[in-house]
């Protein structure tokens, strides 16, 4: 019989759970009912109290490594921290979310553990076995794969199971105590880009996607930059989008050509960028192969403004394509926006 | 006073991206159809550990750089010939499988293995580089278990910068979620860094650094050991392309206020 255990932690709080972990925790208990296998979830956590009572309705066995040193994401505390949780638990599948935190440890502690390790999982299927599916070449390849050999740790990538929503409630904690290496590692915060105000946002409905063409030269012969700006920067304020870019926009930044300010390599979607899930996607000024078929394979619902009526990325990729230029359409969307608004 | 660093970067070869990808499934498991023929590139991620490596090699008069890869001897040869004229570093192949469907903890089984061969690494100088992730498998965790491999304790994953101080102890930008990065210290080599993209652009081809490379990556290409990669229980049960192929409505005769007002309501709708 399987042990399943679901690696949780807190997020920068230190003590409330991420939506992330929720969702692990969801595909724990989903996978735990169908196998009829034991359930553990495991946390770490500065203060483990608060995110063990918001997943005790789970009923599964709750532990958790805790302490100043587990406020913060660091291998070298966070290894011990999982690897002690697995072997209390004696887990034979470890679920986890695929955070940054997570991610960065996962495949440590299955080595020494002795076990596997496959990421970026999206679909927890079989009948009687465990099957995962997951994507290869970034996105553009599908697989369900299975592993005989256990321990076996599975990364699940964001958005794929619903977050879970139990009440919360006291309960008891079995606290693992772990001893640490000596740290050579601080972490002393976080940083934004620098380049003004963040236009990143996993949690957006929406994504909105600016390509190349938003630089290029305009029918009168001229760059509009800072009115491309003013136009992104507007719809993002106005509707709280996430902002994607092509490589070939963010690589025009960091060839310090004058471009949109507020791109970094951050925003980038595609093959060497992210690839973002978001309900409903916007591309304008876009005529790559990467933002379409890699960096919106996880969009929704996706439409297109673009002057190229020939374009061989939007169709079959997008829903609607526009054949228009974005700078008056986006200008009027704004004004749209606004009015609204008011 | 400069830090002599000895700094490894795992790179692997992968398709073209512009490349179209079809899976079949061989006697020895899943693959791309015509993959030896594919035009292949250095992995993405990893060449911008490459070229991150050379910058701080350069800084750092003494330092050492190795790049070590793992695929079929001819598709490295016809890469190294792109790749060695960009920056000078001493390659170390492993003639192995290519593709992104064999397992990652054999691959760094292997890869571990020649990297604590290396004669002239002084592991307390190492500074461990690869990408966070490839663009075959995408699992990252080939660079995790590397440095597991080689007892090293302090690992930065989607790594964008590393400013190197005086005393040897280093800062690294991390990203994180919410379009952030994490900032952290380390005290010195050793460490792992899977780099994202970094700060740096692709330099220019340089014959000379190329010429100067091609001498030492000829030998060893001559020597490269071949490696067998275990499956470890993994095994594949589907392997297929997207079957998510859109209807795409192309709308060409509104005008761009008819075209917002579309958008607004589309945006507007749950």
């Amino acid at each position: 019989m399987e042990n399943i255990l679901v690696l949780i932690h807190a997020d920068e709080s230190g003590s409330a759970l991420s939506k992330a972990s929720l969702e692990a925790v969801t595909a724990g208990k989903e996978l735990a009912a169908r196998l009829s296998a034991s359930l553990t979830i495991g946390i770490v956590a500065k203060d483990s109290a608060s995110a063990a009572s918001a997943v005790a309705s789970t009923g599964a066995r709750l532990m958790a490594v805790s302490g100043e040193a587990f406020a913060q994401a660091r291998y070298a505390s966070d290894v011990v921290a999982t690897e002690a949780l697995c072997r209390v638990a004696k887990a034979t599948i470890i679920l986890a979310p695929g955070t940054s935190r997570f991610a960065r440890v996962a495949a440590g502690v299955a080595h020494r553990l002795g076990g596997f390790i496959d990421t970026h999982i999206t679909v927890l299927g079989g009948a009687e076995s465990v099957e995962a599916t997951r994507w290869f070449y970034r996105q553009r390849v599908e697989a369900v794969i299975s592993r005989s050999v256990r321990p076996w740790f599975l990364l699940l990538d964001a958005g794929t199971h619903a977050a879970f929503a139990g009440k919360s409630q006291p309960v008891q904690i079995e606290q693992v105590a772990v001893e640490l290496p000596a740290l050579r590692t601080t972490v002393s915060g976080f940083r934004a880009p620098e380049q003004g105000q963040q236009t990143i946002r996993p949690d957006a409905k929406m994504l909105f996607v600016a390509g190349a063409g938003w630089t290029k030269k305009q029918p009168d012969g001229q760059v509009h930059v800072g009115e491309a700006s003013e136009l992104i920067l507007g719809f993002l304020r106005a509707t709280g989008a996430s902002l994607g870019s092509s490589k070939s926009l963010v690589d025009q930044s960091g060839e310090g050509n004058s471009v949109l300010p507020f791109l970094t390599h951050l925003n980038q979607i595609g093959q060497t960028g992210s690839t973002p899930r978001h309900a409903k996607g916007l591309s304008t000024c876009c005529h790559g192969e990467e933002p379409h078929v890699v960096g919106w394979r996880f969009i929704g619902d996706r439409r297109a403004i673009s002057l190229d009526p020939n374009c061989g990325w939007t169709r079959g990729k997008a829903d609607v394509v526009y054949i228009a230029d974005a700078f008056p359409v986006m200008a009027k969307v704004n004004a749209l926006l606004e009015a609204k608004k008011r | 006073m400069a830090n002599i660093l000895h700094i490894v970067v795992c790179a692997g070869i992968v398709p073209d991206p512009l490349q179209t990808l079809e899976p079949i499934t061989g006697p020895s498991g899943p693959g791309l159809k015509n993959e030896m023929v594919l035009p292949a590139v250095l992995d993405p991620w990893a060449a911008c550990a490459l070229y991150e490596a050379a910058n701080l090699a350069a800084k750092n008069p003494g330092s050492k750089l190795w790049l070590v890869s793992l695929g079929p001897k001819a598709k490295l040869q016809q890469v190294m010939m792109t790749v060695a004229q960009k920056v000078p570093f001493e390659l170390v192949p492993i003639d192995g499988p290519i593709g992104g469907f064999p397992d990652a903890h054999s691959t760094a089984a292997v890869l571990a293995e020649s990297i604590a061969a290396l004669p002239d690494l002084d592991r307390a100088k190492l500074l461990l580089f690869g990408g966070w992730e490839s663009a075959t498998r995408g699992a990252g965790v080939t660079l995790q278990l590397v440095g597991e491999r080689l007892g090293i304790t302090d690992h930065f994953q989607g790594v964008d910068e590393i400013s190197l101080r005086e005393d040897g102890s280093f800062e690294v930008l991390e990203r994180v979620e919410g379009g952030k990065h994490q900032v952290s210290v380390c005290v010195g080599t050793p460490a792992v860094l899977g780099w994202a993209t970094g700060n740096l652009a692709e330099p220019r081809n340089n014959p000379q650094v190329g010429m100067a490379n091609m001498r030492t990556i000829m030998p060893a290409l001559a020597k490269a050991k071949a490696a067998k990669l275990d499956s470890n229980s993994l095994s594949y049960v589907s392997v297929s392309l997207p079957k998510q192929q859109r209807e795409t409505h192309v709308v060409k005769d509104l005008t761009p206020d008819q075209i917002a007002a579309e958008l607004i309501e589309w945006i507007g709708a749950e």
